[in-house]
C-alpha cells in the first residue's frame, strides 16, 4: 500500500470511479469485467480520486481511462510505462496505473516494459492479455501461439510467442501475478495486491477478444476444464489442483512433475508455494506449455513473486536529499558566477 | 629573457593533434587562461567522431581553435597565426587554415617516419624539411622528448608521462603569451587531487614547456593580447551547452516549478545533461532513459504531473520523439524539447554543425501540428534562448522546440552573466479548483491567449481524461466531429501564431532600416553574418543584418522590415531551409547562401557573397 496517501473522505464507492462516457467495447468483451473489478476495488485501497492517474497506450483495452473518473491519460502506442516512470518519478505520491495490451506494452512498447521493471518504480502494470491486435481487427500479437491463423498470417503465423511472465522475472521484475477477466473475486484480489506492492507490479490478465480471438483462454476459465487446467497460487500452500483437488506438483530438484495425491504421496511432498522464492518463481513462470499437448502443466494463476527491492523514484528523491545535505540547495547566483569570474569597467 | 613582449590586437590560434593529444582540454585551458585576463574570445572545437580513430591519422585528428582579441570578435576566426602540430596529420588537415607567414608550432617526434607514413605523405616525404612550410615562421620542438627529460625524476611509465605532452606544450604558449598560468594550476590541482604522481607531471611538464620558452632563443618576441573593450559588467567563460543547462536551472527557479529532464545520450547535446546531473540540489530530476522515445515521454508524464519537462536531443533521436511531441501538442501541455543539430541525414555527421533540421522541427510531424520553434545564436545566448523556450512553454502551454547546434553548443565566449535578480520571474498557473458557478472542470476552455488550464493530478474535483485522440473543443471529449476537428486544428494553430503577440518584434542587429541587402539568418551564423555586415558597413555598403530568434511564429514586423531592402540574402549550413519559409510566408525574392560541409559559413565568404549581391 501507498505510505504517502491518506484515505479519502466519504467513503467511495464503485460508482464514484465510472465516467459519464460511454463504454465503447464490443459487447462481450473481456474488458468489461476488468474495468468492474478495478471499480470495485478502488474503494477499498480507500486512494482519494484526485490521487490516481491511469495511463495508458494505444489499443482497444487502452481506452480505459476514459470509463475511469481519475486522473488519466490516453497516450501513444507502447509508451504508457514511458509517460508513467516521468510522472512517478516527479510525483512518487500518486498512485499511478499503467493499462496496456499484448500489443502495446509487449510489441511496440516492449522495450519500456522491461526498462520500467528493471528501474522498479512503484506502478501497477495491468496488461490485457488477448493474444491478438483487437483494435486494429485482428492481426496476431506477440503472445500469439505458433501457426495462428489471423488476416496478417493466412498461412499461420511464424514467431515464437513471448511468456510475459518469465520475461518479467528476466528484467527483474519485484511482483508479477497472472489472473483472468473471467475469474471477478481472483482478479479483484490480484488487483488489491498489485496495488499493494511496493514496487513495480505486473498483473497480466487474461482477457477475451470474442471478435477476434473468442475463447483464447477458454480451457482455463470454463467451468468444465478450468480446475483441471488452472492452478491457484496462495503463499505457503502446496501446489494441488484438479476438480478432486487430487494432483499436484512435486519438484524433482529443478524440475516440476505432476503427481496424484493419495498413492504414497500426501499434500506436504508437494511444491510449497513461496512468494519470495526468486528461484521458484522462475520454475513457476515456465509452466507455460500448450495445453493441448499430453501431459502438460496447468496453468499458475496468483502471485509468482513478490519483493522488496528500493523503488526508482524514492531512490531519486533519496539522492537528492543527499546531494542537498551535503552541498546545501542550490543557490542560482552562485551557479551562474561560477569559479572564474572578470570584471570590465 | 630578454625577448620583447609585443602587443597585438587578435589572435587565433589553431591546437591540432592526434584524438589521444589531448587537445581539447589544451584548448580550453588556454582559453580559459585567455578569458580571464578579459580578452573577448570566440571558440570551435572540432573533433573525430570516435573516441580514438586510428593514431597518427588524418581521420583521428582534434582540433581546438582559439580567436582571442582586444577588440569585440564574434566568430572563432576564419583563418589561424599560429597553427600547433602534435604530428603530421594534424599539419596535413591544417595547413590551408594558416595564414601566410603564420607560426607553425611542430613536435618534431609527430613527424618520425611512422607518423608520416599514417599521414599519407608520400615515401620519403617530410614537410617540415621538404619546403611545404616555406612561406610560414616553422619552430621545431622535440616536445616527447623535453618532455621525458622534465618528467625523469618522476616514478611512472613512459606512456604515462607522454601523456603530459599536451602540458608542455601549453607552457610554452603560456610563455609566449606572457600569462599567468595560475587557472591552469588550480584547474589540474582539482583534477588530480587523488592522483599526486599526475598532478606532479602535469605541473613539471608546465612549468618546463614554460622555461623552454625563456631559455630557447628561436623565438624574437612574445606577445601579449589587451583585455578587450567589452561591455562593463561581471564575466566568466561559458559553452553553448552549458549555458542552455543553465538557462533551464534559472526558468526552474524563477518559475518554482521542478526541472525533469528525460533523455538518451548523443552527441552533441549529451553535456546538457552532464551538466544537469551535476546539480540536482537545485532539486533537478535528470532521467537517463532507454531511448529518446521514453527520454521525451517521461518529460510528458512529469509536466502532466506539473514539473518542467524538457528532453534534450540531436537529429536521429529528434526523428524518434516525432509521434511524442504530437501527442504533446494534442495534450497541450508545457515541454521544452531541444536539439543540438549536427549533420545528417541519419547518423550523418555526428560530430559535425548544421542547421538542416529547421524544415524538420517546422513540419516534422503527422498531422497538423504546429509547435514553436526559437534559436540559439552563441554560446552565451543559450541562455537566455532557454530561458525564453520555458516561459513560452508554460505561460502558453505548449511544446517548444529549441534549435541549437554544435558548433554552439562547443564553442565558448565570454558572457556577461546575469543575476538572479535581473531575471524576469515566470508566472505559473495551475488550475486549483473550480471556478464559481463552473460545475465540472472543462479542460479545453481557453484564456485569451487560446491556451488551456494546467490542472495536475492530485488537484480534487478536477480528475479528467485528456490524450492524443482529438479533442471536442471546451470539455477534452473524444470527439470524431468534421467541423469540430477542423474548429480543433485552426485552434491549435493560432494558439501558436498569438505568440507573436507575447514575443519581441525582430529588431536589426546591425545596418539601415532600409537600403540594398538585409542579412537575414538564424543560429550560428550570427557571428560570421555580424563580421561580415561590419566589414562591409566600415566600406560605407548599405548593408544590413537581421538574426531570427523566433522562428515560429515571426515576430510581427518582419514583413514589414523585409520589404526595406532590395536583396534579401538568408545564408545557412543546409540546403536552403529558412528561405523556403521566407519565401512562403513573406512571397519575397530572397537568395540563399549555403554550405553543406559541417563546418560553419566564414566572413570571408559572406563577404564576397554580399559583394556580389551589391554589384
Ligand atoms: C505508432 C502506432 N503504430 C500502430 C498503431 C496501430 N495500432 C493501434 S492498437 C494496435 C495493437 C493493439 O493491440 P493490443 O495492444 O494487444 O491491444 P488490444 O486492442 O488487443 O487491446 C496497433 C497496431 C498505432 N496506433 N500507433
Ligand atoms: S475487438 Fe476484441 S478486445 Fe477489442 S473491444 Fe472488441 S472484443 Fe474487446
Ligand atoms: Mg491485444
Amino acid at each position: 500500500m501507498s505510505d504517502t496517501l491518506t484515505p479519502a473522505s466519504p467513503a467511495l464507492t464503485a460508482k464514484d470511479f465510472a465516467t459519464d462516457q460511454e463504454v465503447r467495447w464490443c459487447p462481450g468483451c473481456g474488458d468489461y469485467s476488468i474495468l468492474k473489478q478495478v471499480q470495485t476495488i478502488l474503494p477499498q485501497t480507500g486512494l482519494p480520486r484526485e490521487n490516481i492517474v491511469i495511463i495508458s497506450g494505444i489499443g482497444c483495452s487502452s481506452r480505459f481511462p476514459y470509463y475511469m473518473n481519475t486522473y488519466g491519460m490516453h497516450s501513444i502506442h507502447g509508451r504508457a510505462t514511458a509517460i508513467a516512470s516521468g510522472l512517478k518519478a516527479t510525483r512518487p505520491e500518486l498512485s499511478v496505473w499503467i493499462v496496456t495490451g499484448d500489443g502495446d506494452g509487449l510489441s511496440i512498447g516492449g522495450n519500456h516494459t522491461i526498462h520500467l521493471l528493471r528501474r522498479n518504480f512503484n506502478v501497477n502494470i495491468l496488461l490485457f492479455n488477448n493474444q491478438i491486435y483487437g483494435l486494429t481487427k485482428g492481426q496476431y500479437s506477440p503472445t500469439s501461439e505458433e501457426h495462428k491463423v489471423t488476416k496478417s498470417t493466412p498461412a499461420g503465423s511464424l514467431d515464437h510467442p513471448f511468456n510475459p511472465l518469465a520475461l518479467a522475472m528476466g528484467a527483474d521484475a519485484s511482483f508479477i501475478a497472472r489472473s483472468m477477466d473471467r475469474d471477478p473475486k481472483h482478479l479483484q484480489q490480484m488487483l488489491l495486491r498489485a496495488n499493494g506492492h511496493n514496487g513495480a507490479s505486473l498483473l497480466e490478465i487474461y482477457q477475451n477478444c470474442n471478435i477476434f480471438n473468442d475463447g483464447a483462454f477458454e480451457i482455463f476459465t470454463e467451468k468444465g476444464s478450468k480446475p483441471e487446467e488452472a492452478l491457484f497460487l496462495e503463499h505457503g500452500q502446496p501446489l494441488i489442483f484438479g476438480a478432486d483437488k487430487n494432483k499436484g506438483i512435486r519438484l524433482d530438484g529443478y524440475k516440476p512433475v505432476v503427481v496424484n495425491l493419495g498413492e504414497g504421496m500426501n499434500a506436504d511432498d508437494l511444491w510449497i508455494h513461496d512468494e519470495t522464492d526468486f528461484f521458484k518463481a522462475q520454475i513457476l513462470t515456465r509452466l507455460f506449455d500448450d495445453p493441448t499437448r499430453q501431459g502438460h502443466f496447468p496453468r499458475p494463476f496468483g502471485v509468482f513473486y513478490a519483493a522488496d527491492r528500493a523503488t526508482y523514484e524514492n531512490s531519486m528523491s533519496l539522492q537528492i536529499e543527499e546531494i542537498i545535505a551535503k552541498k546545501g540547495k542550490g543557490n542560482l547566483d552562485s551557479l551562474l558566477q561560477g569559479k572564474e569570474t572578470w570584471v570590465i569597467e | 629573457m630578454s625577448v620583447p613582449t609585443r602587443v597585438i590586437d587578435d589572435v587565433v590560434i589553431k591546437f591540432a593533434g592526434d584524438s589521444g593529444d589531448g587537445m581539447q582540454l589544451t584548448g580550453s585551458q588556454f582559453t580559459n587562461n585567455t578569458a580571464l585576463i578579459g580578452n573577448d574570445l570566440s571558440t570551435f572545437p572540432d573533433f573525430p567522431a570516435e573516441i580514438r580513430a586510428p593514431q597518427g591519422t588524418v581521420p583521428g585528428v582534434s582540433g581546438y581553435q582559439l580567436h582571442f582579441s582586444s577588440n569585440r570578435i564574434f566568430t572563432p576566426g576564419d583563418s589561424c597565426d599560429v597553427l600547433v602540430a602534435m604530428n603530421a596529420a594534424a599539419l596535413k588537415v591544417n595547413l590551408k587554415m594558416l595564414k601566410k607567414g603564420g607560426i607553425i608550432i611542430a613536435n618534431t617526434d609527430g613527424f618520425d617516419t611512422k607518423n608520416l607514413r599514417l599521414a599519407n605523405y608520400p615515401e620519403g616525404a617530410n614537410p617540415l624539411e621538404d619546403g611545404t612550410v616555406s612561406g610560414y615562421e616553422l619552430y621545431k620542438i622535440d616536445v616527447t622528448k623535453l618532455t621525458r627529460e622534465a618528467l625523469k625524476d618522476i616514478q611512472m611509465g613512459v606512456k604515462e608521462k607522454d601523456r603530459a605532452k599536451n602540458m608542455f606544450v601549453l607552457g610554452f604558449l603560456y610563455w609566449l603569451y606572457n600569462r599567468d598560468m595560475q587557472s591552469t594550476f588550480s584547474f589540474l590541482h582539482d583534477k588530480f587531487s587523488s592522483k599526486p604522481e599526475i598532478l606532479e607531471s602535469n605541473i613539471k611538464a608546465i612549468q618546463a614547456g614554460y622555461n623552454f620558452g625563456d631559455t630557447i632563443e628561436a623565438f624574437t618576441s612574445r606577445y601579449k593580447v589587451e583585455k578587450a573593450k567589452l561591455p562593463a559588467g561581471n564575466y566568466r567563460g561559458i559553452t553553448g551547452n552549458t549555458a542552455l543547462a543553465y538557462g533551464l536551472i534559472a526558468a526552474s527557479q524563477m518559475s518554482s516549478l521542478p526541472l525533469f529532464l528525460g533523455t538518451y545520450p548523443i552527441t552533441p547535446a549529451s553535456d546538457i545533461l552532464h551538466e544537469l546531473a551535476r546539480h540536482k540540489n537545485f532539486g533537478i530530476r535528470t532521467f537517463q532513459a532507454e531511448d529518446e522515445i521514453a527520454g521525451i515521454s517521461a518529460a510528458i508524464g512529469a509536466a502532466y504531473g506539473g514539473s518542467l519537462g524538457v528532453t534534450t536531443t540531436s537529429g536521429p533521436g529528434m526523428a524518434l520523439k516525432t509521434e511524442a511531441m504530437g501527442l504533446a501538442v494534442m495534450l497541450e501541455i508545457p515541454l521544452v524539447i531541444v536539439n543540438i543539430q549536427r549533420g545528417g541525414p541519419s547518423t550523418g555527421l555526428p560530430t559535425k554543425t548544421e542547421q538542416s533540421d529547421l524544415l524538420q522541427a517546422y513540419y516534422g510531424r503527422n498531422g497538423e501540428c504546429p509547435m514553436p520553434v526559437i534559436s540559439t545564436a552563441t554560446p552565451s545566448d543559450c541562455f537566455d534562448v532557454a530561458y525564453e523556450a520555458v516561459r513560452i512553454a508554460v505561460q502558453h502551454m505548449t511544446p517548444v522546440i529549441l534549435l541549437s547546434d554544435g558548433y554552439i553548443a562547443n564553442g565558448s565566449e565570454p558572457w556577461r552573466y546575469p543575476q538572479s535578480k535581473d531575471l524576469q520571474p515566470i508566472e505559473v498557473t495551475f488550475k486549483k479548483q473550480l471556478a464559481e458557478g463552473e460545475e465540472k472542470y472543462l479542460p479545453y476552455q481557453r484564456d485569451e491567449k487560446l491556451v488551456r488550464p494546467w490542472a495536475v493530478p492530485g488537484t480534487a474535483g478536477l480528475e479528467h481524461r485528456i490524450g492524443g485522440l482529438e479533442k471536442e473543443a471546451i470539455t477534452g471529449n473524444v470527439s470524431y466531429d468534421p467541423d469540430n476537428h477542423e474548429a480543433m486544428v485552426k485552434t491549435r494553430e493560432a494558439k501558436v501564431d498569438l505568440i507573436a503577440d507575447y514575443i519581441p518584434e525582430q529588431t536589426l542587429d546591425s545596418g539601415p532600416e532600409q537600403g540594398d541587402v538585409l542579412v537575414l539568418g538564424w543560429g550560428s551564423t550570427y557571428g560570421a553574418i555580424k563580421s561580415a555586415a561590419a566589414e562591409l558597413q566600415e566600406q560605407g555598403k548599405s548593408v544590413a543584418h537581421a538574426h531570427l530568434r523566433y522562428l515560429r511564429p515571426f515576430p510581427r514586423n518582419l514583413g514589414a522590415m523585409l520589404q526595406n531592402y532590395k536583396h534579401i540574402l538568408v545564408p545557412e549550413i543546409n540546403n536552403g531551409q529558412l528561405i523556403k519559409i521566407i519565401r512562403d510566408k513573406f512571397l519575397v525574392d530572397a537568395k540563399a547562401y549555403n554550405k553543406i560541409k559541417g563546418v560553419p559559413i566564414t566572413r570571408t565568404e559572406l563577404v564576397s557573397v554580399i559583394s556580389e549581391l551589391l554589384a
